[in-house]
């Protein structure tokens, strides 16, 4: 079987690997290039734990090839803090305990950044519709969707 | 929302009650976190299963030859590599859940497993295994296998308390209560007597099961897994192995859920086998299809009740016989479940009857407050139906028979102080109670209890020469222990949280911690931390006196220093825990505090919940519009992490009561194996859940500290269904209460 040579950029790194016709972009990220912050909850795209950015679009990592990957920008957990700085998200989760066993954190974070990117201002109801493809089994999601409600409304008010 | 119900809390707190920051938080927001599938190894294989495709089948031949012969593939293992060792029955039936013997009891049973160079390698070795299987008669349904011609999984298995001429699948049966219950009935205004039955429901943690074991030839091994408990991970492995417990190390990674789900082993002796094996480490991960068919669910249940009551809102009686099946091994939560039936109420005629069954299902785990919601289930329903009948509020009905300190519970204990009464009587002030509702809406309330446990617990605490100090337990923190411990520490010591830092031990480091579960950790390693304080405290104070030159008994710790004590002491400047730690070695060497213990005392728990639906009649799909929970943490440590234990309990039980469910084919054979089906409560579904934490201290603990985790899920199937009853006109006794069974039960009202 011969690999898929594949350039990319992920979190800002230029990134070449190779990897397997078959193999998911999730295990390429995971298994390839060692950033295991997106995590497979399902492997069928209905959890969301593996979720990250291509060129801005929010996707399940876990439903796409990772030599799709060609080309384009990739965002995961491990590029959302500017070095030491937390993202106004990351901060409230923990100032707000809004998660407890974690799992599913990296995958929720990438998607609330990515609904504030999109609609600074969402109502509760649009924040439970952009989360509902991302699983959690342990809050309740209430706290996730206080902490990305106020998230939203400091960055609003810091813009 | 906190509220202090009792005045004579014995202490003022400066840490514990407040909400500071997990000192896991930023690696877990940051995707630093390391879970169970996130370890790698140098020369690492990759582990994967053969699974049944059969609901029951003998396993007639099984040839490994090709596989083992296939390029990469490094080890496989059948049974045939698990030694034939004198297990207790219990150990023996983990050992054949992870490897099945001559027969296969379930679809996804495993039955062999293979380590290869990649994933891909090893799915073709699978592919290669040549099972030949002798398909025989399975039953999934707990009252299809209770009937005594039901299809048999085990012969002569059943327990001595089993009447002979039952099922064979019957395998224990268990009784509690008192008085005489026909009597009590007799009076009665009225009594009703229904069959109430939930379906199997999986724990649902995001995180699938994996771990990263290795062994050398002298029999020393290490594993790494994500686990509730590692030193049962080390404990059941080592026997079923044939290891000595000192030489395999169960490191904990974090944890991304459990609910019970992870207090025993699936794939963990598989791992150690095939390393041993290859001789090379080996990394296994579950997929969710393999979680969701091969590892534990919780019982399914059909439950008879009969409840009398007077027409004033008292119960003259309680009876309930319970059938649970656990899958294909005994073990069902049916005992725990005939004693949580009427743990809130104080009842002069009550009994319970449980039976345990097996079907060809995987074995059930346990899952918060395991056998109590489905048991709350049948008789709060019965309870609320009845109140109805009379037209009495529920709640007062409930007040009037509500154990309170001093009722002996219909399972045999008798309450110290609990704060069931304090749940009630705060449901009935609160704003949810009176707020109107609209039409095809209806609100339901119902109370739950659970045990708590204590447990073996080993703590140690050390200081180091700058003053900072480091707790080191030894169960996995699921939910923001780690931050608890540190609090009671730092609340002992007289110190700063940040000066503190707890670790999660490998079983190398500590003694005996027995699994993260009976909501257990807050309470006995809490206890064992303030206890190691203590220790550590009173060695300091030992050091300060020789130091100064005057008796132990005159000096004092206060505010995180030693102070001479009374007017003989004579004149000392107070050293601070830094200034102490830093002369240590000038003193006696380091310091240091330990605990252990087997903890007793967890004190019991109740929660009432109130729940307001709404059921569209045209599609016999329910909306959760507003959910309150009232619970009793006796003291709350941290209350943003109590509030999560509540919302994420309700939560659980909103799904059992609405939609999850295990659903099979006539052949036996689990259809619904994925996110996508199996749906858990996903954030649309919901509304805020709003929280009441009562705090009645707990007498077992020195701060008052009870378990919250599990109680939580025990009141909401019940008290969604009283909503849902109420809403749609018609009593729902059947769970998930998912639109069609809605629907068809409000066409046929």
């Amino acid at each position: 079987m011969s690999k898929i040579h594949v350039t990319t950029t992920v979190n800002g790194d230029a990134q070449e690997f190779l990897c397997e016709a078959d193999e998911t972009l999730l295990d390429v990220l995971r298994d390839r290039l060692g950033l295991t912050g997106a995590k497979e909850g399902c492997g069928t795209g209905d959890c969301g734990a593996c979720s990250v950015t291509v060129d801005g679009r929010l996707v399940c990592s876990c439903l796409m090839l990772g030599a799709e990957a060609e080309g384009r920008e990739v965002e995961t957990i491990e590029g959302m803090a500017d070095g030491e700085k937390l993202h106004p998200l990351q901060r409230r989760f923990i100032d707000m305990a809004a998660l407890q066993c974690g799992i599913c954190t990296p995958g929720i974070l990438v998607a609330a950044k990515s609904l504030l990117e999109r609609n600074p201002d969402p109502t509760e109801e649009e924040v439970r519709y952009w989360l509902a493809g991302n699983l959690c089994r342990c809050t309740g999601y209430d706290k996730i969707i206080r902490a990305v409600l106020e998230t939203a409304a400091e960055m609003r008010e810091a813009s | 929302m906190a509220l202090n119900t009792k005045e004579d809390t014995k202490m003022e707190f400066k840490v514990v009650g407040t909400r500071v920051a997990r000192p896991d938080g930023i690696d877990k927001v940051t995707g630093r976190a390391r879970f169970g599938a996130d370890m790698s190894a140098p020369g690492m294989l990759v582990g994967r299963v053969l699974r049944s495709p059969h609901a029951h089948a003998r396993i007639v031949s099984l040839d490994t030859s090709a596989a083992q012969a296939l390029d990469g593939v490094h080890a496989v293992v059948t049974r045939a590599d698990f030694p034939d060792l004198d297990l207790d029955p219990m150990l023996a039936d983990i050992r054949d859940n992870c490897m099945a013997g001559a027969k296969a009891l379930y679809d996804g049973h495993a039955v062999a497993a293979v380590a290869a160079t990649s994933a891909a390698v090893a799915r073709q070795a699978l592919s290669l295994i040549k099972v030949e299987y002798e398909v025989l008669p399975h039953v999934i349904d707990v009252d299809e296998a209770f009937a005594p011609d039901a299809p048999a999984l085990h012969e002569g298995r059943a327990d001595e308390s089993v009447p002979e001429g039952m099922s064979p699948n019957v395998m224990a049966r268990y009784s509690f209560g008192r008085g005489d219950v026909e009597a009590g009935l007799e009076k009665a205004d009225r009594v009703v007597r229904r069959t109430y039955c939930t379906a199997a429901t999986h724990q649902g943690y995001i995180e699938p099961h994996a771990c990263l074991a290795q062994m050398g030839p002298d029999g020393q091994a290490d594993l790494w897994c994500c686990t509730q408990g590692q030193y049962m991970v080390r404990d059941t492995c080592a026997a079923i192995l044939g290891l000595r417990q000192g030489q395999l190390r169960v490191t904990a990674s974090e944890i991304g859920g459990g609910f019970g789900g992870k207090t025993t082993v699936f794939l963990e002796p598989v791992a150690l086998a095939l390393a041993r094996k290859a001789g090379r480490p080996v990394k296994m991960v579950m997929s969710r299809q393999e979680v969701l068919r091969a590892t534990g669910p919780t019982a399914s249940s059909s439950i008879d009740v009969a409840i009398g009551m007077t027409k004033d809102g008292r119960i003259t009686a309680g009876f309930a016989e319970l059938r649970y099946q656990g899958g294909a091994y005994p073990g069902s939560p049916v005992a725990l479940g005939s004693m949580s039936a009427f743990a809130p109420y104080d009842l002069e005629h009550v009994r319970t009857i449980g039976w345990d069954v097996v079907t060809n299902r995987p074995k059930s785990a346990a899952y918060r407050a395991p056998g109590a919601p489905m048991a709350a289930f049948a008789v709060e329903s019965a309870i609320d139906e009845l109140s109805r009948d009379f037209g009495l509020d529920p709640l007062e009905v409930r007040l009037k028979n509500a154990a309170r300190e001093g009722t002996r519970s219909a399972y045999g204990a008798t309450y110290p102080a609990i704060g069931l009464e304090a749940t009630l009587r705060t449901a009935h002030t609160h704003p949810h109670w009176a707020a109107p509702l609209g039409e095809n809406q209806g609100r339901g309330v119902a109370c739950g209890f659970w045990f708590n446990f204590g447990g073996n617990t080993c703590v140690s605490l050390n200081i180091a020469s700058d003053g900072t100090v480091n707790v080191t337990e030894g169960n996995p923190d699921i939910g923001g222990s780690r931050a608890s411990m540190s609090m009671m520490a730092a609340e002992e010591l007289g110190i700063p949280y940040e000066q503190v830092r707890t670790v999660i031990a490998d079983t190398a480091s500590l003694g005996l911690n027995e699994v993260t579960d009976g909501s257990r950790v807050t309470f006995a390693v809490g206890l064992a931390t303030i206890e190691a304080a203590r220790a550590a405290k009173r060695e300091m104070c030992r050091r300060v006196a020789k130091l100064w030159g005057i008796d132990e008994e005159a000096v004092v710790w206060k505010d995180g220093a030693v102070h001479p004590a009374g007017p003989n002491a004579g004149k000392h400047d107070p050293m601070t825990l830094a200034e102490i730690a830093a002369i240590a070695p000038n003193t006696g060497g380091p310091i240091a505090g330990h605990f252990e213990v087997n903890a007793e005392g967890a004190g019991v728990s109740f929660a009432t919940h109130m729940v307001d639906v709404e059921v569209d009649p045209e599609t016999g799909a329910t909306k959760v519009l507003r959910y309150t929970v009232f619970q009793d943490a006796g003291k709350a440590v941290h209350p943003s992490y109590v509030e999560g234990q509540f919302q994420g309990g309700a939560a659980q039980g909103i799904g059992w009561a609405l939609n999850e469910e295990y659903i099979y084919g006539d052949d036996g054979v689990l259809q619904n194996p994925g996110f996508l089906d199996y749906r858990i409560p996903v954030a649309s579904d919901l509304p805020m859940i709003d929280t009441v934490i009562l705090e009645i201290p707990n007498p077992g603990h020195p701060y008052g500290v009870r378990g919250v985790g599990e109680t939580s899920i025990v009141p909401p199937l019940a008290a969604v269904a009283n909503a849902v009853s109420a809403a749609a006109g018609v009593r729902m006794t059947d769970l998930p209460m998912s639109p069609p069974k809605v629907l068809g039960a409000m066409q046929t009202k």
